[in-house]
């Protein structure tokens, strides 16, 4: 059986994932499970209470990216300029120094974020109002434009055409809440 | 109201009020991670940007309706002596880390101590809503509720990609953990929960004794808390952990029957030797007056034991915690004049179930 990620490598992984009381077969190749933040699961989901245990993760993870990085350049150094932390402070406290470090360090949270909750990395909560109704207009637009692509690439062009339409009524909407201010 | 207020007070609200589903579930509890945005995380915050923080904090409780929550205290921690700390983090309304290790940490507590706000803590405010029972819905709602206000003085650290920005890489998102406090016996009598824990971690929420070290439960009671912050809804969290709970609740019922049916003689004793204990030792430890507690708790959930309130275990759990006993002995303890202490307040605490009646 080929890896369902890439197509190309064998499934050396095989397991169950269970995410709101639904089961999924998951069959990886160890680099797009790697990718896919899947490995940490699988090594005893349970050992991710401890914040201890974070900086081993995002240790492993920065072995894999160091490896990649050292052969373009040597010795960039990840910083925030905001607080001046190091990515690699960041790898040994696990803790970040401030807001702007989420920005910093960004290219490399991804992995770690899907690691630790579960696969996921975007937020889909709770949105201070001051920030304002557009957000959650806009991410309902973004995922239907996926879904949109999604379809196409399938030839389901009636089931498109009723996705366009509600991304059109979605953007007139976000254009009016935005003309009436917030 | 004052400091004395809540070291004195020992009996929180969670504590002594019966909620849904008490028979196994002795506590909800919501927590919301919030940081300003102008700020440095406490990992590496300034001294003056951890004191402009509790000024700001002074300033909104002045402003707060007190009638929407009751009323508020601001408890700063270097204010508090060793053991006044010790007693708020046994009761559950500080964590050990805002106690130990945070010079510049300080707390919020309603009247009646459903709610508190940690200060400097991890995060720069940690807002908790501590409800008695199976209450993840109420609790989740009154620490929205609390959110909300605190978000009209307060810009806090937001990006539309992650959520609320947190210190921790393990917070982010919601910045929401909901917990469960769970007595059950039934569970670890049937030689259940080994097979138990291992399949609820399996599904993103981690499992621990809250007394007790290392994989002990003291008491047979035990947290679950989601373990999955970002990526799903508030709401969807607290469903998929209320669904587990109640998954769990239903479980530990058909342990406590199967015990019913297969050795109901043997349980009646058991419970009968264990109330004897805690109504008869002048010396008890920590552990044992824990298990007995916990039999005499479920010798009146099951009915053996009438007439006394079930709300002792909590209670007795909490007041013979090493703070409390030396709070009340008025100085330091050493661990064998605590055994006498806690031996005496246990049987003196059933004696008033006794006068009740
Ligand atoms: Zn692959
Ligand atoms: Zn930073």
């Amino acid at each position: 059986m080929n890896c369902q990620e890439c197509n190309q490598r064998p499934a050396t992984l095989h397991f169950t994932k269970i995410i709101n009381g639904e089961k999924t077969e998951v069959h990886l190749c160890e680099k797009c499970a790697q990718e896919k933040g899947e490995l940490f699961m699988l090594n005893g989901g349970s050992g991710f209470t401890f914040n201890h245990l974070l900086a081993g993760l995002l240790n492993l993870d920065t072995s894999f990216q160091q490896q990649n990085q050292d052969a373009f350049h040597q010795e960039e150094v990840l910083q925030c300029d905001h607080c001046s932390m190091t990515f690699q402070q960041f790898i040994k406290i696990g803790r970040f120094g401030c807001s702007h470090c989420y920005e910093a360090f960004k290219e490399q949270l991804v992995p770690v974020f899907k690691r630790l909750h579960g696969g996921n990395w975007a937020h889909n909560g709770k949105i201070p109002k001051r920030i304002g109704g557009g957000i959650h207009l806009r991410k309902r637009i973004e995922e239907f434009k996926n879904q949109l692509k999604d379809l196409i690439s399938r030839e389901e062009f009636e089931k498109a055409a009723v996705i366009r339409d509600e991304i059109r009524s979605l953007e007139k909407e976000l254009n009016g809440s935005q003309e009436g201010g917030e | 109201m004052s400091h004395e207020h809540f070291i004195n007070q020992a009996i929180s609200s969670w504590m002594s009020e019966e909620g849904p589903d008490s028979d196994i579930i002795l506590s909800s509890r919501i927590r919301l991670a919030r940081n300003f945005n102008e700020y440095n995380f406490p990992t590496l915050y300034a001294p003056e940007e951890a004191k402009e923080i509790i000024i700001k904090m002074e300033e909104i409780l002045k402003k707060l309706d007190v009638n929407q929550f009751g009323r508020m205290e601001l408890l700063k921690i270097n204010d508090l002596q060793q053991l006044e700390k010790m007693v708020l983090v046994e009761k559950h309304l500080i964590s050990p880390q805002l106690a130990e290790s945070s010079p510049y940490g300080a707390c919020l507590v309603t009247e009646n101590e459903d709610v508190s706000i940690m200060v400097n803590e991890e995060d720069h405010i940690r807002i908790q809503c501590l409800f008695p029972g199976l209450q993840l819905t109420e609790a989740l709602k009154a620490a929205n509720q609390i959110d909300d206000l605190l978000e009209s003085f307060i810009h806090f650290a937001f990006d539309e990609k992650h959520g609320y920005l947190t210190s921790c890489p393990t917070n982010v998102g919601t910045g929401l953990r909901g917990s469960v406090m769970m007595h059950l016996p039934g569970l670890i009598l049937t030689h259940q929960i080994n097979r138990i824990i291992p399949a609820i971690n399996q599904l993103g929420l981690a499992v621990r004794g809250i007394y007790g070290e290392g994989s002990e439960a003291l008491g047979n009671i035990f947290q679950i808390s989601n373990q999955i912050t970002l990526g799903k809804s508030e709401e969807d969290i607290v469903e998929d952990l209320h669904g587990v709970v109640n998954q769990l609740i239903s479980q530990e019922r058909s342990a406590r029957e199967a015990l019913r049916k297969t050795s109901n003689i043997q349980l009646e004793d058991r419970v009968y030797r264990s109330y004897g204990i805690l109504a008869n030792s002048r010396i008890i430890e920590s552990k044992e007056a824990a298990r007995c507690l916990s039999d005499v708790r479920l010798g009146i959930d099951m009915g053996y034991i009438q007439n006394t309130s079930k709300n002792i275990l909590n209670e007795l759990m909490i007041l013979t915690q090493p703070g409390f006993l030396q709070q009340y002995a008025g100085g330091p303890l050493r661990p064998h004049e605590r055994d006498i202490r806690r031996a005496t307040l246990i049987r003196e605490r059933l004696l008033l179930e006794l006068d009740k009646r």
